[in-house]
């Protein structure tokens, strides 16, 4: 087996200088029952190339977003991703370091954590961001579970149209904890936070005056919750909130059926005590020469066990890395760009589908997916469309249908599906 | 705040009247550079238009930085010389198999059919995609002997979750809510503590100090502290083998005790690369366990993620396991969500689970299969067998051998001449090494914790071995100051935490 380097005569030798006479002495502490009989009941190895075949074989099984007009989005988004960002991910040096724990000799991740800290404490307009989270859905709960630590008050509040995605995770998080409740409405007294998602799953951007307004009479923290995180390029800083956190994945990463992708957390300096994951400060060494370090670990659950703010020992290293990659490449005025680019692909989206009959716009303002009113059952075209290669977006309940357009979508993108979306309501 | 600044200037100057060494490189940070006229992204020219967001447009200058592609590329390339990896040389930290990474599996998880579908494509567009994670699954079982799989946890502690909510959820459906406490040993991860307070449990930890195993009578003095039947216990979180590299002798009386009050078998599957292949966990004992992907089977670690940590059960726990599982109707590969699997604990992460993570794990399975995979157990088993052979005589070795895939020594005998495990994790990075996992577990002090896994060479084993006895030697003779300097060579020296924590500076600003 390729990846193994031991030889016959190394493990005869290894075995020696231990002085068993074979492996299995070496597992004398299991119980026989629980040994395999033989083998696992499973193929055996194969080389190199029968695996690619099979695999790729399984991969063209797959309609790709690349092979087709595209439209879907619902927290999940089809960007360009630069050759760059591809390549230098896979260096090894990135590729294969695990965590940080040892600083001297990973200043690299540890640099490039700090770089994308600053990135996103500056697009949320937050004071501090942490090195990641799993996704956004997850980001999401945990900042729920925060502002509970933080206000010591058990009800979460859900002000608008949250990705039912996010508000299922932020169920099974928040719900296995005694006397907390999710209620959707306003805050009250009782209220830990309000999440309001922008643009929310219906594509509609918000602003936050009400709810900053809401949340200081009540003591409610402000939480924003950003599943497209190319907006912020367009629509205005969410700097009144508390806590903001979402969905990374559209800068630097392929959507890849879901995973992994790149939840982002960041809030006001004087909750850092309080945040989950993990945070890379600035420091010197013993040269006096500016380092990077894992900090403020006492938060953590390998310091603090039962008592930690999170569970959560990994972030999504090699996430953050991309999106850290893509940013430095966009820079100010390739962010605002390419978000003005997703904005104005949508805007020609919407007005050639309002053309079609029956099609309506659904809702006025958005950013780079809305929803359309069609005159049949939105799920049945989606799968209409499909067979006809055309990935037409996410089916609302009913006649609705979510509708995505970004840098990718090309006028010809838009031809074809309001050909095909018009010869299928026919 | 004042204070803060200045350290920060007075670190930042220092830093900008550095050079370069030979092939030791600076880099700045991003901000410090000039800042560019023009993105290093050639996007269209936007036409202009009028919004239509409904809100005013962002025009605030936000602060990033600005520079070219040639500047970005060199920027990051500097940067990752600084790093050690894998791919650089031995890498024995224990509890986190740091194995080879197969570069085949990232050749496949970046094919253009895996890496850009979307997770709410209809399920006719991606039968390729279910089919693999059906194979995953179908490998997955048949190696822990637990037939219910759940692909969705994120990293190891997400499945830790996963496994502790369905335990959860099934004691709830089964009017068993009285169940509120959690056996687990001091000697586990942290994440097993954490997590069963983020489940709303209350924790019992049973002490396993002296032999590093849990012994019959200390299980059986927690199991029926509070209640004559151990009505009031949910369940147990072990690990095992142990993160004292130990395999838990007593496994199958103790969760023949537990299962008899009622409780589940929760099993932390971080160490399963000493058992994979050769012996199946559901074979002693485990109701449920998370498999990290990202360490028996290969998945890069990326400098601390993404992981990816499914779950395996028993098919009476498999109703209540997390949602989407992948089923198979018709010959149609479908995502079984809440209507057809009503006992669900439902959601914990976005969409479906880390899935050019599963591609990843499914290409290293059907590389090694059930021959080269049993073959790995014992080349890792060997291999820290071997080591702890060749080092028990010049560090304290706290417990006898055999040991699984990990093995532990600490700095017991060093420590009175002031040499202790920190320094020894210091002077192998001066070594060229990345050095074992230091002060885990917390049942002794001054612990290391070694895991070779099967992917080093003996020729490679030997090397740490004698610079592991050079050291031991050194200190006996004396020659103890220069540990406390280590490493001088790396691209820093040793860094100050204590003023990272004190005065916390977490991004970059332009004050």
């Amino acid at each position: 087996m390729r990846y193994l380097p031991q030889t016959k005569k190394s493990r005869k030798e290894m075995l020696e200088a231990i002085g068993v006479s074979n492996v299995d002495e070496l597992y004398k502490d299991v119980p026989e029952s629980a040994f395999i009989d033989g083998f696992a009941d499973l193929p055996h190895h194969k080389g190199e190339l029968a695996v690619e075949r099979i695999l790729t074989s399984y991969a063209n099984e797959n309609i790709s977003a690349t092979n087709v007009p595209f439209f879907l989005g619902a927290g999940a988004y089809y960007h360009h991703i630069p050759a760059s960002v591809e390549y230098i991910i896979q260096r090894s040096e990135y590729l294969t370091a695990y965590t940080p724990y040892q600083p001297e000799i990973a200043q690299g991740t540890l640099q490039v954590i700090f770089e994308y800290q600053t990135f996103i404490a500056q697009l949320t307009g937050q004071d501090v961001a942490n090195a990641s989270l799993y996704d956004g859905a997850s980001s999401c709960a945990e900042a729920a579970l925060m502002a509970m630590r933080v206000t010591k008050r058990n009800k979460v509040v859900i002000g608008n149209e949250l990705h039912p995605d996010y508000r299922g995770v932020l169920k099974s998080y928040v719900g296995n904890l005694e006397d907390a409740s999710i209620e959707d409405g306003e805050p009250d007294e009782k209220t830990a936070c309000v999440i309001i998602q922008s643009p929310d799953f219906y594509g509609q951007p918000h602003g936050f005056e009400y709810w900053r307004k809401k949340c200081d009479e009540t003591g409610a923290l402000l939480v924003v919750v950003i599943n497209e995180i190319v907006s912020l390029g367009l629509l205005p800083s969410p700097e009144s909130a508390d806590i903001v956190c979402g969905e990374g994945q559209s800068i630097g990463l392929p959507m890849s059926y879901g995973g992994p992708h790149l939840g982002f957390f960041a809030c006001k300096k004087k909750l850092i005590r309080q945040m989950p994951g993990r945070l890379c400060g600035m420091t010197k060494d013993a040269d006096g020469k500016r380092g990077f370090v894992l900090t403020l670990s006492t938060r953590e659950q390998h310091i603090r066990r039962e008592k930690a703010t999170s569970n959560i020992c990994t972030n999504q290293g090699l996430c953050a890395l991309a999106f850290t990659i893509h940013m430095s490449l966009l820079g100010e005025d390739g962010f605002k760009r390419l978000a003005r680019l997703n904005h104005e692909a949508a805007c020609r989206l919407a007005d050639a589908l309002e053309e079609i009959d029956g099609v309506k716009l659904f809702t006025e303002h958005f950013f780079n997916e809305f929803v359309i009113e069609l005159p049949k059952d939105a799920k049945a075209i989606v799968d209409v469309l499909a067979e006809k290669s055309v990935i037409g977006g996410y089916a609302l309940d009913g006649n609705q249908l979510l509708v995505c357009a970004t840098e990718m979508t090309t006028d010809e993108d838009i031809k074809t599906f309001v050909s095909v979306l018009t010869e299928v309501l026919k | 705040m004042s204070n803060e600044l200045e350290i920060t200037q007075d670190i930042n100057n220092k830093f900008t009247a550095q050079q370069a060494r030979g092939l030791n490189y600076e880099e700045n940070l991003l901000w410090e550079k000039e800042r560019s006229d023009h993105s290093g992204v050639d996007l269209p020219v936007p036409e202009g238009s009028a919004v239509r967001t409904g809100l005013p447009e962002r025009t605030e200058d936000i602060g990033l930085p600005q520079v070219s592609e040639p500047q970005v590329v060199r920027h990051f390339v500097k940067m990752s010389t600084w790093n050690y990896s894998i791919d650089h040389g031995f890498f024995p930290l224990g509890s986190c198999t740091m194995k080879h990474n197969p570069r085949l599996s990232e050749k496949l998880a970046c094919l253009a059919g895996f890496a850009h579908i979307h997770p709410k494509q209809p399920e006719s567009t991606v039968q390729g995609a279910l089919k693999l994670m059906y194979e995953l699954q179908n490998w997955l079982a048949e190696l822990t002997a637990l037939p219910g799989v759940c692909l969705v946890p994120a990293a190891g502690a997400q499945g830790e979750l996963a496994g502790m909510m369905t335990i959860k959820r099934a004691h709830e459906l089964n009017n068993q809510s009285q169940r509120k406490i959690v056996l687990t040993p001091d000697s586990s991860h942290g994440t097993n503590p954490a997590t069963a307070v983020m489940c709303g449990y209350e924790l019992r930890v049973i002490s396993t100090k002296d032999t590093g195993r849990i012994s019959i009578e200390a299980f059986k003095e927690a199991l029926y502290a509070t209640s004559d039947d151990g009505s009031d216990i949910a369940g147990m979180m072990v690990t095992n083998p142990n993160t004292c590299g130990l395999f838990e002798t007593n496994i199958k009386e103790l969760a023949d005790l537990l299962h008899e009050a009622g409780g589940y078998f929760y099993c932390d599957g971080a160490n399963f690369n000493a058992l994979v292949g050769k012996i199946r966990p559901g074979d002693f004992g485990v109701d449920v366990m998370h498999v990290n992907l990202h360490k028996t089977f290969s998945t890069p670690h990326g400098g601390g993620g993404p992981g990816s940590g499914p779950i395996c059960t028993t098919v009476k726990l498999a109703p209540y396991m997390p949602v989407p599982v992948v089923g198979m109707k018709n010959d149609t590969y479908c995502l079984q969500w809440e209507e057809d699997r009503p006992e669900t604990l439902g959601r914990l992460k976005g969409f479906n689970g880390q899935f050019a993570i599963h591609v990843r794990a499914l290409s290293y399975m059907m590389s090694c299969g059930a021959n080269g995979l049993k073959q790995v157990a014992e080349d890792a088993v060997l291999s820290a067998n071997y080591i702890f052979s060749q080092l028990k005589d010049d560090f304290h070795a706290p417990y006898d051998a055999p040991c699984m895939h990990e093995c532990i020594i600490t700095d017991k005998i060093q420590k009175d001449t002031g040499v202790t495990t920190i320094d020894f994790a210091k002077a192998l990075c001066e070594y060229g090494f990345h050095p074992m996992t230091v002060y885990f577990p917390i049942v002794l002090s001054g612990t290391m914790l070694i895991e070779p896994t099967e992917t080093e060479s003996k020729e490679s084993i030997d090397r740490f071995i004698t610079v592991m006895k050079k050291f031991a030697e050194d200190i006996k003779s004396g020659d103890t100051e220069k540990f406390h300097s280590f490493p001088l060579s790396t691209p820093r020296k040793r860094l100050d935490e204590v003023i990272a924590a004190r005065n916390p500076v977490l991004r970059w600003s332009c004050n």
